[in-house]
Order: C-alpha cells, then sequence, then structure tokens
C-alpha cells in the first residue's frame, strides 16, 4: 500500500470509528444511574487521555530508536508524537475540567487523580518544547530531547504513584468517577470511541509529520539551489 | 570496577576541593535557605498549621537545590573543562556518579543548617522528616545533575533548568511532606526511595547522550 | 436543553473544535509549502539560464 493510500484509509477509519463511536455513546448507550446525562463526557474524555499517554510512549519509543541507531529520522517522529501528545493532554484538561464542572460544581479539583496526573505531565512536556527550542539543531539537541523524552515516560507511573499516595494524606479523593466497571453497550462504544481517537491521532500524526518532512525537504533543496 | 570507582572518587573529590577553595555556592545556599526560612515566616499568616510550615519547609529545600545545581556544570563550563571531562578515558557516567555524589554532598551540608534553623523558627522536626529529606536529597541530585548537563547544551540554562526541574521534583516534594506529616510515613519514604532508583537509573544509563557532542 | 446536556454538548464540540483548528493550520502550512515550492522552481530556472 502506497502511502497516501494508507493515509487516506486511516483518515476514513477515523471518520468512521470517531462518528459512529459518539453516535452509540450518545443515543445508544444507557444513562449511567448515578451521573445522568453528563456522564457521557466520559466517552470523549478519557479515549482521550487514554490516546495521549499513548502519544507520550509512542515518543519514547522513537526517541530510544533514536538513542540505539542514531538515525536522524527518529527525532523527528519522536518530537511530533510528543507534539500529539500534548495536544491530546490539553484536551484531556479541557475535558476533565468540563466533567468536573457538571460533576461537582468545580472547573478544578485536586481531588480528581488523573486530572492532576495529566497537570503535571502537561508540566514536563510543555519543557519539553523549552528544551528544544533552546539548544541548536543537531545530534546534541535530538539526544537531549530522546533523554528527556524517556524521562517522561519513567514519569507517567511514578507521579500516577505519588498522586494517589497524595490523596491519603494531602488531598483527599473524596471525589472518584465510574471504575472500570462498563455494562457491555457502555463498554463497545467506549472501545469503539477510543479507536476511533487513537485513529484520530494517527492520522494527524501522519500529516503533521509528513509536513515536517517536506519542510526539511525544501530546506535542503533551497540550500542546494541557493 | 575498581578504576570506576576511583574515576568516581577522583570526580567527586575534584568537585568539594573546587568549592572548598573557591567556597561560592555552598555560602550562597546557606544563606538562601535561612533567608527563605524568614521570608516564609512573614508569608505564613499566625493561625497556620504546622502542616504548612513542614510544606513550606520542602518548597525551601527544591529552591535551594536549584541554586545549588545551577553552578552545578558552572565551573566546568566557564573554563571550558566539559569537554576536557568528555574526552576523559572514564566511563561518561562516573561523570554523572561524582557530580551527583558533590551534588548530593553540598545538599546535605545545606541542610545540616536548614533543619536545624527550621526546627528553631518553626517547630521541632522528627526523624521521618530527616530520612525523608536524606532520600530526597539522592533523587534530586540524581535528576538534577543530569538536567543540569542538558541546561547547560542551551542557550538559555538558567530559565530552563528550573523548568525541567520543577516537574519532575513535584513527585519528591509529595513524598516528603507526606513523609513528614503522615501518620504512617513508610509508605511515603518507600516512594522516595522508588523514586530514586529509577530516576538514578534512568539519570545514570543516559547521562553520556547527554554530554557527547 | 439541560444543564448536563449543555456541558456535554461543549465537552464534545472541544474536541470538534479542536481538530478543526488543526484543519486550518495544515492549510496555511500547505500554502506556505507552495509558496516555497514555486519560489525554489523560480530559483531553479534561473540557474538553468532562464
Amino acid at each position: 500500500m502506497s502511502t497516501s493510500l494508507r493515509n487516506s484509509t486511516l483518515a476514513l477509519a477515523t471518520a468512521g470509528l470517531l462518528v459512529g463511536g459518539i453516535a452509540l455513546a450518545l443515543f445508544w448507550a444507557p444513562e449511567d444511574a448515578d451521573q445522568g446525562f453528563s456522564q457521557k463526557i466520559f466517552y470523549v474524555h478519557v479515549p482521550i487521555a487514554l490516546t495521549a499517554y499513548a502519544c507520550f510512549g509512542f515518543g519514547a519509543w522513537k526517541a530510544l530508536r533514536l538513542l540505539w541507531t542514531a538515525e536522524a529520522r527518529y527525532d523527528l517522529e519522536s518530537y511530533t508524537a510528543i507534539h500529539m501528545g500534548v495536544i491530546f493532554g490539553l484536551l484531556t484538561l479541557v475535558t476533565g475540567s468540563i466533567w468536573a464542572k457538571i460533576s461537582w460544581g468545580h472547573w478544578w479539583t485536586w481531588g480528581e487523580r488523573q486530572l492532576v496526573l495529566f497537570l503535571i505531565l502537561f508540566l514536563f512536556y510543555s519543557a519539553y518544547f523549552m528544551l528544544r527550542y533552546s539548544i541548536e539543531p543537531g545530534p546534541r539537541r535530538e539526544r537531549n530531547s530522546a533523554v528527556y523524552a524517556l524521562f517522561g515516560v519513567a514519569l507517567i507511573p511514578v507521579s500516577f504513584l505519588a498522586v494517589r499516595i497524595a490523596g491519603t494524606i494531602l488531598h483527599p479523593t473524596i471525589f472518584t468517577h465510574e471504575g472500570a466497571n462498563l455494562p457491555g453497550k457502555m463498554l463497545l462504544a467506549f472501545c469503539i470511541c477510543l479507536a476511533g481517537v487513537l485513529a484520530l491521532a494517527a492520522t494527524l500524526y501522519r500529516v503533521e509529520l509528513a509536513g515536517k518532512r517536506v519542510d526539511a525537504s525544501l530546506r535542503e533543496l533551497r540550500e542546494l539551489l541557493a | 570496577m575498581t578504576g570506576y570507582a576511583a574515576d568516581v572518587a577522583a570526580l567527586a573529590r575534584k568537585d568539594l576541593l573546587l568549592e572548598l577553595r573557591s567556597r561560592d555556592t555552598l555560602p550562597a545556599m546557606l544563606l538562601f535557605v535561612v533567608s527563605a526560612l524568614v521570608v516564609f515566616h512573614f508569608a505564613l499568616p499566625a493561625d497556620s498549621s504546622t502542616h504548612a510550615e513542614t510544606g513550606l519547609l520542602w518548597i525551601a529545600i527544591v529552591f535551594t537545590a536549584l541554586l545549588g545545581l545551577t553552578r552545578a556544570f558552572a565551573a566546568e563550563r566557564e573554563q571550558g573543562l566539559l569537554d576536557g571531562l568528555v574526552l576523559a578515558p572514564c566511563d561518561r557516567s562516573a561523570i554523572w556518579l561524582g557530580k551527583t555524589i558533590g551534588v548530593t554532598a553540598f545538599l546535605v551540608l545545606a541542610e545540616l543548617v536548614a533543619l536545624p534553623a527550621f526546627a528553631l523558627f518553626f517547630h521541632a522536626i522528627g526523624w521521618e522528616l530527616v530520612a525523608a529529606v536524606a532520600l530526597a536529597d539522592v533523587g534530586i541530585a540524581a535528576i538534577g545533575t543530569l538536567l543540569a548537563a542538558m541546561a547547560a547544551a542551551s542557550r538559555a540554562r538558567e530559565l530552563l533548568l528550573p523548568l525541567l526541574f520543577l516537574p519532575l521534583a513535584i513527585p519528591v516534594v509529595i513524598g516528603g511532606v507526606g513523609a513528614s506529616v503522615a501518620t504512617n510515613p513508610a509508605s511515603f519514604l518507600g516512594f522516595l526511595g522508588l523514586y530514586d532508583a529509577v530516576f538514578a537509573i534512568l539519570s545514570w544509563a543516559s547521562f553520556e547522550y547527554v554530554v557527547t557532542e | 436543553m439541560t444543564t448536563a446536556e449543555k456541558y456535554v454538548t461543549a465537552a464534545y464540540l472541544v474536541l470538534l473544535g479542536a481538530v478543526l483548528v488543526y484543519l486550518v493550520i495544515i492549510a496555511l502550512k500547505v500554502a506556505r509549502l507552495e509558496e516555497e515550492v514555486s519560489d525554489l522552481i523560480r530559483l531553479a530556472r534561473e540557474r538553468r539560464g532562464g
């Protein structure tokens, strides 16, 4: 399959999964007994959060490949993946904040562990961009960015643990959302939404990567001509 | 293994001797932490809890560490010595370990003054807090040394190091404050140990990628 | 629309809005790349000798 065909197929799959998933979530899945209609935010918020984690993990994997093989393309791929992760992380915080507002009346609550964890990760990965922009392009920047990306992936479970034990003493986790026990219809709608958001991230990733590669190629062409 | 250990010892000793002669980083850290504690006294309203005071102690420690870390590679940078160090026939990770030991030593020395000052200004401290501080020092030094080396490569290094350091310092603060105030400090101390292990190993392994040209 | 429905709609709109903003950014990028390419074609023609 050529690249453009693969990209088109991915984009179409994204459209189908996402539209289908949202339709299922809003019209077909039953309403939650405790939270009512506001629980429906879960169908976008959690897939977006999981997708952000996936992006950071993928970015760290590409970073590892860079350190192993020193091939420059992994730097661009790692950078793009982390860029995606930050975008989806921001969306997680925004949708999570909306959910918090409708659930408990506050736009922010330190008791919501997922949100706090994402805030820490958002700060960490925002600093990634500060790091990149303050070093001259070259192998030095590539390696430093890659090491930092790996630290991020180590930070995820450590912060998760930290926020969890912080809840026992510092900021009591008195608010929790529905756990993993989902009745059949809800689970199916959720899975399709998850697949849709992951496909969306993959599509955007490929588009952005292609754009960056064209940028780099044109720059090289300009240097050859000038 | 003896060669590696000897390299580490030599590097650590070099940093400590340098500091002994120039005496610029440690006195600044000591003065900074005591000043910070005084500022905290005025920042806390009269009816603040002892918990709030303990929390602020941890902030003081984190920022004093940042101050010390900004200077961690300063000597090498100013004299252009980092390239020389990297060319030296030792494992790059030995540079990291030597530096980290040096930074830890500085932190411990600063805390030898900070903790009694805190006990004097605010309230008595228990063994859990001291243990937590000791564990936190290792983690802070490990992460901080690596990040300082990263920031040294950049243009805006004084700005960059705090940005890189603070998100990673959050779990340390959680563990430290938790250990200091919780009725059961064991889980927090265990967590700090885990943080130290994970990030020390990661920093040790990845240091050579950060400093190589 | 109940309050809950409003907030749920807002959350879904955030996702839609983000994708559309991305689309705009990509469109601007394509425009910029087009300009760059035509500029480079001009340079190449000059190099060839007009």
